[in-house]
């Protein structure tokens, strides 16, 4: 018997289902459909004017996407690699996760190519932090430095040595 | 408002999003907020989140421009626009499964578009600007009623709904008991709305005391800070008759503190999608054959849980992102009637321009913020 076929034919089958036990109602009001599953009807595809990077647990790409910062650089080239491994896989995390970091390397040299120095100051909001926590943020301060003193310390002294 | 990096983000001129599917409406915004999983971004913890990024995914504001089918929206409308991106089409859509939308995100099957929530989650901008470009437009946007106050409105977008889900996703009995670990907004509404399904107690757990003083007057909830106890489980365990709570609801997520193990392997080294200490606590809490639900935002890979005490507790896990479409006739009706009161959740007013600080208000949980709103400058 070919079972994908002939299921129903498997003594007892369906017999004790009961459809009030829907453990995901009320998120979920079952329909069966999803037994129709990528049969469904689908809005008109969306114009494709960048590289989109599309998970490979997908048959093709949805109706409508972001089109927003497409990949671009070494970061984009991390990027890529990443998304030819499955949403399953560290090999899909991890570089993405390396290629944020990059990518905030790529923008501050981007901003400095453009004549435009970041301000530090201010994109991180230090202001709120010395209006509302002045000794907090100054020990925070004063503990970053110490701790960069003590490292540039210890690395200096090694290579004395 | 854009993204430069961790703890890095300003204001930029950037060019005015345009219609590209004839599905989509253009909105100008008038209320957006930062919300707690807009902070997972700002700490960079969210995979694929790009240098140039909007965020912002809890916004109103009102209708500019209308691709050529959207036919329930006009220019000139004010409407609440819900942070998932749906189709209303794709059977998960049908079912009501807002939340889970296959048609909107190609970047990943595990999380449908959100609005301004990384490439992870669509690589949409978000609505922290003065226009946002919206998807799907006759399915997810809805008209506020015209006596609604917009500060309402904007929390009807995400916290309202998230909220009551957690609690919903409970299955709250009358008489239960319901512990809520996090005092954040969503905790705070998880634990106001927790009332509506008839327990007999709601206790909520965190460890900043202003947060619990604030949740004990507005939900009318007893609230406990874990940095008094030994040990959060066993105080737990005590205050329900050594039984353990009839449903734990985790509204922490990944950036949870109060366990050196999590919060080094899952916070600093990121071994795993941030520290799942709030999730341990829910499942160690909860008693056996009870409910633990999870609203709380976590990354992609995985986390240290402890999931044999799920099988030998037999505890049901529920978890979802808030289906916000299909609960809004129902919260707006609370809001309406006077029952809940989002709004009262506000406790900073920010111009747009200072979005950087608002950021930081808001990650410090500076002079005593629950609830940031930014307001863009831009008139109609």
């Amino acid at each position: 018997m070919k079972l994908h076929e002939n299921y129903k034919d498997i003594p007892g089958w369906g017999m004790d289902a009961d459809p009030e036990n829907e453990p995901t109602y009320p998120m979920k009001n079952y329909t069966g459909d999803d037994h129709h599953r990528s049969d469904y009807p689908r809005s008109a595809p969306q114009p494709k004017d960048v590289e989109i990077l599309m998970s490979t647990e997908r048959p093709k790409i949805s109706a409508v996407f972001g089109n927003t910062v497409p990949p671009s650089g070494l970061s984009g080239k991390i990027r890529r690699y990443a998304f030819s491994h499955s949403e399953d896989r560290y090999r899909h995390w991890l570089p993405l996760i390396l290629a944020d970091r990059i990518n905030v390397v790529e923008g501050i040299v981007s901003d400095i190519k453009k004549g435009h120095v970041p301000n530090m100051f201010a994109e991180r909001g230090w202001k709120m932090e010395i209006k509302h926590n002045a000794k907090g943020f100054a020990l925070k301060v004063a503990t970053t430095a110490a701790l960069g003193i003590a490292m540039y310390w210890l690395l200096c002294g090694k290579k004395r040595k | 408002m854009e993204y430069r990096g961790p703890y890095r983000v300003r204001t930029v001129e950037k060019p005015m999003p345009q219609i590209l599917h004839p599905e989509d409406a253009i909105v100008r915004v008038t209320r957006t907020c930062i919300c707690g999983s807009d902070l997972h971004l700002y700490h960079g913890m969210v995979p694929d989140t790009r240098v140039g990024s909007t965020f912002g995914h809890e916004f109103v504001g009102v209708v500019e421009e209308v691709g050529p089918l959207v036919q329930k929206l006009k220019v000139g409308d004010q409407v609440l626009v819900p942070f998932n991106i749906a189709c209303g089409k794709c059977n998960f859509c049908k079912q009501g499964l807002y939340g889970n939308c296959h048609e909107s995100n190609p970047m990943a099957t595990a999380v449908g578009g959100i609005f301004g929530y990384s490439h992870t989650a669509g690589g949409y901008d978000g609505g922290q600007a003065e226009y946002v470009r919206v998807p799907y437009a006759d399915v997810g946007p809805t008209v506020i009623p015209p006596d609604m106050d917009p500060d309402d409105a904007v929390l009807l977008t995400d916290v309202v709904p998230t909220g009551y889900q957690a609690a919903e996703m409970g299955g709250i009995k009358q008489g239960d008991t319901v512990v809520i670990f996090g005092a954040g907004p969503i905790g705070i509404m998880a634990a106001r709305c927790a009332w509506f399904f008839g327990p007999s107690r709601v206790i909520i757990i965190d460890h900043v005391d202003y947060r619990l003083e604030f949740a004990r007057n507005y939900a009318y909830c007893e609230a406990y800070n874990f940095k008094e106890m030994d040990d959060p489980v066993v105080f737990l365990k005590k205050t329900t008759d050594w039984y353990g709570a009839d449903v734990c609801i985790d509204c922490v997520g990944c950036e949870a503190e109060g366990n050196a193990l999590q919060t080094f392997s899952g916070r600093i080294a990121m071994l795993q999608a941030g520290a799942g200490t709030a999730l341990q606590w829910a499942i160690n809490s909860v008693k056996k054959g009870g409910i633990v639900s999870i609203v709380g935002v976590y990354g992609p890979p995985f986390n240290l849980i402890p999931i044999g005490n799920v099988l030998n507790k037999g505890i049901t896990i529920r978890a979802n992102q808030a289906s916000v479409k299909r609960l809004l006739p129902k919260l707006i009706d609370h809001v309406q009637q006077g029952r809940l009161n989002p709004k009262g959740l506000i406790t900073h007013k920010v111009p747009l321009e200072d979005v950087a600080d608002a950021y930081r208000l808001f990650s410090s949980k500076l002079d005593n913020c629950i609830k940031t709103v930014l307001i863009p400058s831009t008139k109609a």
